[in-house]
């Protein structure tokens, strides 16, 4: 139940993304993979996915070898994936129900109305929005619901692996927290292991067990909160500069255990 | 040494130019390929598909009877124009329903549903596209070809042909309704005519130019709106491009289609 890369390397055109990526998740585990925009963060994700095929280098994903699977194995283990898109990817002409129903990976389930609708209901609630909100179509929704309604529809189909593209980015700090607050608690309550892609630092030290920093294709520095702080590589430490200063007071502040969700 | 770059430069094009097509006849290829495979997931497409046809066939009948309307009408007054005086009126009959059924039908009809469905296709699934909802609809393990593709596809198969069967029938009786009030030839010159000149493969014929023509205007805006890269620009490029490959490979395919149903026929 584990995610690993071996020696990934992937390039568009000129453009090398990723240059010999080594990088796990064990089961259970929350890994925020750090990195400035444009680094590469997303590419690595959807290679767990299968949505990208590495040129080179192995990617493993519950035991099997993703780029190697069928079409029919891939479906298969992407219906135990939930994946939250850097915008939520939401299908614009379905209403929010319908969108989070389409989560739900297994056929049969999918076609018992009654369980579909519990469901839905459940994950709503999982993610702090009303009953209400699955009659609204998706663009009568603000960001911060579009991204709630995302992380509803991946965790729609109970996933064991939950993969999150920039689920604060964009936000406001209030509902970036809201989030955070949410991946945290969904860790605590469906025990699911995690990647979270970030650039934002705060959230990485808040939701991870440990930390990932990509950066000039490679993977730079991983290792828990302190070790990263602690890290005496030059390019971490340019990366977190501006932002660990409040990520280490605020994490000293509230016990991420203790945060309420909402963020109130 | 600026014709040593200028031949670099062409050969590089030249390079660059072949391993596009390469790539887009692969990737057209295995989208052929996936169209077939899901076909067995009936259970996904038919109730997709079944919406779709709706939306295509009644939401394009109006624009096609309207432009086959017009198209009867032109031929009986260019029929009126060209012969009289010189040829037995019932003449008009049979070149009004022969020009309605054989051309005017079918290929008008698909160059106004390569407007209207390619133009529709491109842009919904080159925004779908860009907008990540195809990478969703993947990641939930759920195929795109089997939801989005297919049914759009499949409903064009089904509405067109019935479309261009209507166009054909409209463009006639207004043809006929023009030529009565403009040349006055009478309904049993109408029927002569047209029957004198009808022959049974004709009907053939414009179907199976009608069904080629649903295979263009569905499966390559399909294919160019799935594949599109690039945002904003990239939906309005793919929205042009699908319209223009799906107009002139109408006309590709009605002039080899004419050559092998036609051009053999005695």
């Amino acid at each position: 139940m584990s995610i690993e890369l071996k020696k990934v390397s992937k390039r568009f055109v000129d453009n090398v993304v990723l240059d010999g990526v080594d990088f796990f998740v064990a089961e259970g585990e929350t890994v925020a993979l750090l990195g400035p925009s444009g680094v590469g963060k997303s590419v690595l994700l959807k290679h767990i996915i299968g949505l990208i095929k590495p040129d080179s280098g192995e990617v493993w994903v519950d035991g099997q070898l993703v780029p190697m699977l069928g079409r029919k194995a891939l479906a298969e283990l992407r219906s135990r994936i939930g994946y939250v898109f850097q915008n939520g990817a939401l299908f614009d002409s379905m209403d929010v129900f319908e969108n989070i129903r389409l989560g739900i990976t297994d056929e049969q389930l999918y076609a018992d109305k009654d369980y579909c609708i519990q469901r839905v209901k459940e994950c709503l609630r999982l993610v702090n929005l009303n009953e209400d909100v699955g009659r609204k179509y998706p663009s009568e929704l603000s960001g911060g619901m579009r991204k709630r309604v995302g992380i509803s529809r991946a965790i729609a189909g109970k996933p064991v692996y939950l993969l999150y593209d920039e689920p604060t980015s964009g936000l406001d700090p209030v509902n970036a927290d809201v989030i955070d607050s949410l991946v945290e608690r969904l860790q605590q309550e469906i025990g699911v292991t995690s990647v979270v892609v970030t650039h934002d630092v705060r959230g990485a030290f808040r939701v991870a067990d440990r930390i990932a920093l990509l950066a000039q294709a490679k993977i730079r520095a991983v290792g828990t909160a302190e070790e990263i702080i602690a890290s005496k590589d030059p390019v971490v430490q340019q990366f977190l500069e501006r932002d660990l200063e409040m990520a280490v007071i605020q994490a000293n502040e509230v016990p991420t255990g203790e945060r309420p969700i909402g963020g109130r | 040494m600026r014709a040593f770059t200028a031949a670099l430069d062409l050969r590089r094009y030249v390079g660059r130019w072949s391993l596009r097509s390469a790539s887009h006849a692969g990737r057209f290829f295995f989208m052929l390929l996936d169209l077939v495979r899901g076909i067995l997931e009936w259970r996904v497409w038919v109730p997709r598909t079944l919406q779709q046809t709706v939306s295509v066939g009644y939401g394009s009948a109006f624009i096609v009877l309207l432009v086959a309307g017009f198209a009867g009408a032109v031929t009986s007054l260019q029929a009126g124009y060209q012969f009289t005086g010189q040829l037995p009126l019932y003449v008009a009959g049979g070149i009004i329903s022969e020009s309605m059924i054989l051309e005017l039908g079918p290929v008008l009809t698909g160059l106004i549903l390569a407007g209207r469905i390619g133009a529709r296709y491109a842009a919904e699934l080159g925004s779908m596209r860009v907008t990540e909802q195809i990478d969703a609809l993947e990641s939930l393990g759920r195929s795109p070809v089997t939801h989005l593709l297919l049914p759009r596809i499949l409903a064009g198969v089904i509405a067109i042909p019935a479309l261009v069967m209507l166009a054909n029938a409209f463009g006639i009786v207004v043809g006929f309704i023009t030529a009565k009030s403009s040349l006055g030839l009478t309904y049993a010159d109408f029927e002569f005519g047209a029957r004198y000149f009808f022959r049974p493969l004709d009907l053939w014929y414009s179907l199976v130019k009608s069904y080629a023509f649903a295979g263009a205007v569905t499966i390559i805006p399909c294919y160019i709106g799935f594949n599109t890269q690039q945002g904003a620009e990239g939906v309005g490029r793919s929205t042009t491009q699908a319209v223009v490959a799906s107009s002139v490979t109408v006309l590709m395919l009605d002039t080899i289609l004419t050559k092998l149903i036609l051009g053999t026929a005695k």
